[in-house]
């Protein structure tokens, strides 16, 4: 899988866009529906580069976290700020690729043009894009027809279509066979490199210790742990974490 | 030969015709004159044998008049389809993404607007195509343009709603999607269109057979005129009233072919898609 | 692309359906017996012909027929109702009416006779007994000019039989063919006028039982549309219709439509 030409660097983006999206500043985010808080005070300070893992047990609210930040779904209180500006300001400049891909009825060619014109972007880099993540021989296939693999490659090359400047994972590897993790974490690792922000949900320890630069460990609606990789693993700060990655499961 | 009693000068015709394939349609002389209702049924089992005969003899017949009649109601309906989805499908669309106040009444008048008696159309249209109408000074009463006007209003409302079913399904699957990606509701309503369209060919074809079946607008505004607006509905409603019920019946028989056949097109259609995940 | 195919094909389907409209063509506004019994099918081809004249027939009970040419929905009013039609002609709808043709009623009923009638030829006491058996009668209903013609035969009677409406006495509010069919169905006497009995297909074991009183002459008269109320209306063809119809060559063609080997329609058109 090459490198394409048509995934603009992101310096050239930068300076196209009037302000800096980091450093991510989250205070006091909570979140309820009815009578359940899902996440309750959360605070959280991300600067500039590299590859966030966000850990934590089912239901603690890392799915939800995500589509708060990228504007998606609005909190009960708090704030966020992407830079000086609000997430559904900056969802335009982010991408988020779902657990499950949510494929349009179409050709895989199409479903990048789809992106690709709706952004307003130019048409000639769909070729570039697919090589990116080693579908062009299945350009002309339904999308829908795609194996789990080559269904969620073809997501992250459509997030990719964007030029966002973050892009969230939400579990994109789950129930994806060993070497179809390797290829996403292989074009993950790829758009990192080019500077793009990366804040990836995942329940996979061996994934996060080979991508992550560092762990936010959700528990109870509030950030429990945030560390760097090298330190989260050997010598996990708080009990929920550790629980976690003693294989006690807690809520 | 011209089998076609609906055209000019070949009641007659018809009369010999079926004369010469031996039908009976009357039961003097099978029947006592005692036998009061029940006589009924075994006229209509009979009718109903004749009927397949008689339509199997009018197609293969390739009559000049009945192809004209089954072109017209094709011609009709079809045009009333196309138009009724051109207003009906961004109509349903836009209920289907919307999230407005009053939106619940919107929908309760969207299908109740599904059951619009023909017959209520057909007045409506025709006191406005009236010549004493406010739109009498058009002269479209009695044409064609009158029947697909009254057609479209009665479908329009079942291609809306319906479509409002099919596309609020589809956006609850790409929603958060088209959010992520910052769509606007234009670019998101044109997505669902495309993305549900062979979904949409079925309500399509539902607003098709309600237009292709009725009688009651059609007969009003466009009169039943002989080579101008005679369809097979309301050839069929004529023939009933001259108490040709086989001839009648081997019509609706008719009706239902070219009905199955633009299913089965249809349906086909839909296969091929669903092969590829499609639908 | 798609969207813009159909789009072109609505705009051509309507557009055609425009150019149908064309300008030598009138439209009449007539009674079902005429067209239910085949009459225009054999005249108007021979009109036609001779013209270039199209002539289309919108076939409803005479009610509708007049409602609808007093909105200005038609050239040429054909109807049997002479009443109405001078209320017609009164109010100015119309330019000037002529007897055309007649034919006569019948009552038809159920081989079996139940009110025992048939052979009569007084109507009055024919309709008097199935009123007084309570024999089942269904009526128009309509408004039409064969309904009003059989009101007023009851009035003549004496029985005032909607106040068995719903017993013996069935009003089905449809049309000439339909109500056949529907008192055929069950069991019923029907009034109906002698070219749509000729002419009709379901007859099953009914035969006429009441004919032959003066009372029940069915006289049919043309009206031509007046354009000073309906601008409208193609009136010179609409005279040109009317004209021919009563001209000699019009009157021996309506003499010499026949179904059966039996005249329908008699014409009457006063000769200058």
């Amino acid at each position: 899988m090459s490198d394409a030409a048509a995934l603009t660097p992101l310096h050239i983006r930068e300076s196209a866009q009037n302000s800096p999206l980091m450093p991510l500043v989250v205070r006091d985010l909570t979140l309820r529906f009815g009578e359940t808080t899902v996440l309750d005070g959360l605070s959280l300070d991300l600067d500039t580069r590299g590859c966030t893992m966000v850990m934590g047990a089912n239901g603690s609210g890392k799915s939800l976290l995500l589509k708060l930040l990228h504007g998606l779904i609005h909190p009960s209180a708090g704030q966020i700020h992407w830079g000086s500006q609000t997430p559904t300001a900056v969802t335009r400049r982010q991408a988020l690729v779902f657990q499950k891909p949510v494929l349009l009825r179409r050709s895989v060619a199409a479903n990048i043009d789809f992106v690709l014109k709706v952004r307003g972007k130019d048409r000639s880099r769909r070729a570039a894009l697919l090589e990116h993540v080693g579908l062009s021989h299945k350009a002309d296939q339904p999308a829908r027809l795609l194996s789990g693999g080559e269904a969620q490659r073809l997501a992250l090359a459509r997030a990719l279509a964007t030029d966002p400047e973050v892009l969230f994972l939400d579990e994109p590897t789950a129930s994806l066979d060993p070497a179809s993790v390797l290829a996403i974490e292989g074009i993950v690792n790829g758009a990192r490199s080019r500077g793009v922000r990366i804040i990836f949900v995942t329940h996979d320890v061996g994934q996060a210790r080979r991508i992550a630069d560092d762990i936010v460990f959700l528990h109870r609606g509030r950030i429990a742990e945030h560390s760097p990789v090298a330190d989260f693993f050997p010598t996990p700060q708080s009990s929920a974490a550790r629980d976690y990655l003693s294989g006690r499961i807690v809520v | 030969m011209d089998f076609w009693p609906i055209g000019h000068g070949s009641s007659e015709h018809a009369f010999n015709f079926t004369q010469r394939l031996g039908l009976n349609f009357g039961c003097q002389t099978a029947y006592p004159p005692t036998c009061g209702n029940f006589c009924i049924s075994g006229i209509a089992l009979q009718s109903i044998t004749d009927a397949l005969g008689l339509a199997f003899a009018l197609v293969l017949s390739g009559d000049g008049d009945l192809l004209e009649i089954v072109a017209l109601s094709l011609r009709v309906s079809l045009t009333a389809t196309v138009i009724a989805c051109l207003i009906g499908l961004p109509v349903g669309a836009l209920v289907a993404i919307g999230r407005f106040r009053g939106r619940n009444a919107v929908l309760i008048v969207m299908n109740a607007l599904m059951g619009l008696p023909p017959v209520v159309v057909g007045l409506l249209v025709y006191l406005h195509l009236s010549r004493s109408g406010p739109l009498g000074f058009l002269g479209l009463l009695y044409t064609p343009s009158a029947m697909i006007i009254a057609q479209t209003i009665l479908i329009a409302p079942i291609v809306a709603a319906l479509s409002r079913q099919v596309l609020e399904d589809l956006h609850a699957e790409y929603a958060e999607q088209f959010r992520s990606l910052c769509l606007t509701r234009l670019q998101t309503i044109q997505a669902l269109l495309w993305d549900a369209r062979y979904s949409l060919l079925t309500v399509g074809l539902a607003g098709f057979g309600r237009a292709i079946a009725e009688v009651g607008a059609v007969i009003i505004v466009g009169g039943n005129i002989d080579h101008l607006t005679r369809v097979m509905t309301t050839a069929i409603a004529l023939e009933t009233s001259k108490g040709d019920l086989a001839l009648a019946l081997a019509l609706g028989i008719i009706l239902l072919i070219i009905a199955l056949g633009v299913n089965a097109a249809v349906q086909s259609v839909r296969m091929t898609a669903a092969r590829q995940a499609y639908v | 692309m798609l969207r813009r195919t159909f789009g072109a094909t609505t705009v051509a389907l309507l557009l055609t359906g425009a150019a149908w409209a064309q300008d030598q063509s009138i439209i009449v506004q007539s009674t079902t017996s005429t067209a239910n019994s085949g009459l225009y099918d054999y005249l108007l081809p021979i009109f036609q012909d001779k013209t270039g004249i199209q002539v289309n027939v919108v076939a409803v009970g005479t009610g509708q027929a007049i409602k609808n040419a007093e909105n200005c929905d038609g050239d040429v009013l054909l109807v049997h109702a002479k009443p109405s039609e001078e209320k017609f002609l009164a109010a100015g709808f119309g330019t000037a009416r002529t007897d055309l043709m007649y034919n006569d009623f019948v009552i038809v009923g159920p081989g079996s006779d139940p009110a025992g009638v048939g052979g009569m030829t007084d109507v009055q006491g024919a309709l008097t007994q199935i009123a007084e058996k309570g024999a089942l009668f269904a009526s128009r209903g309509d408004d039409s000019g064969t309904h009003k013609k059989e009101v007023s035969l009851w009035a003549d009677s004496g029985v005032d039989p909607t106040a068995a409406s719903g017993d013996w006495y069935r009003e089905t509010g449809s049309g000439m063919g339909a109500t056949l069919n529907a008192g055929i169905g069950m069991g019923a006497y029907v009034m109906t006028d002698r070219a749509t009995w000729i002419s009709f297909g379901n007859k099953q074991d009914y035969a006429i039982q009441v004919e032959g009183d003066e009372d029940m002459f069915n006289q049919y008269g043309v009206i031509p549309v007046n354009p000073e109320k309906c601008p409208s209306v193609n009136a010179e063809a609409a005279q040109t219709f009317a004209d021919w119809l009563v001209s000699g060559e019009g009157q021996d063609a309506i003499a010499g439509y026949k179904v059966a080997d039996q005249q329908l329609f008699f014409p009457n058109a006063p000769t200058n």
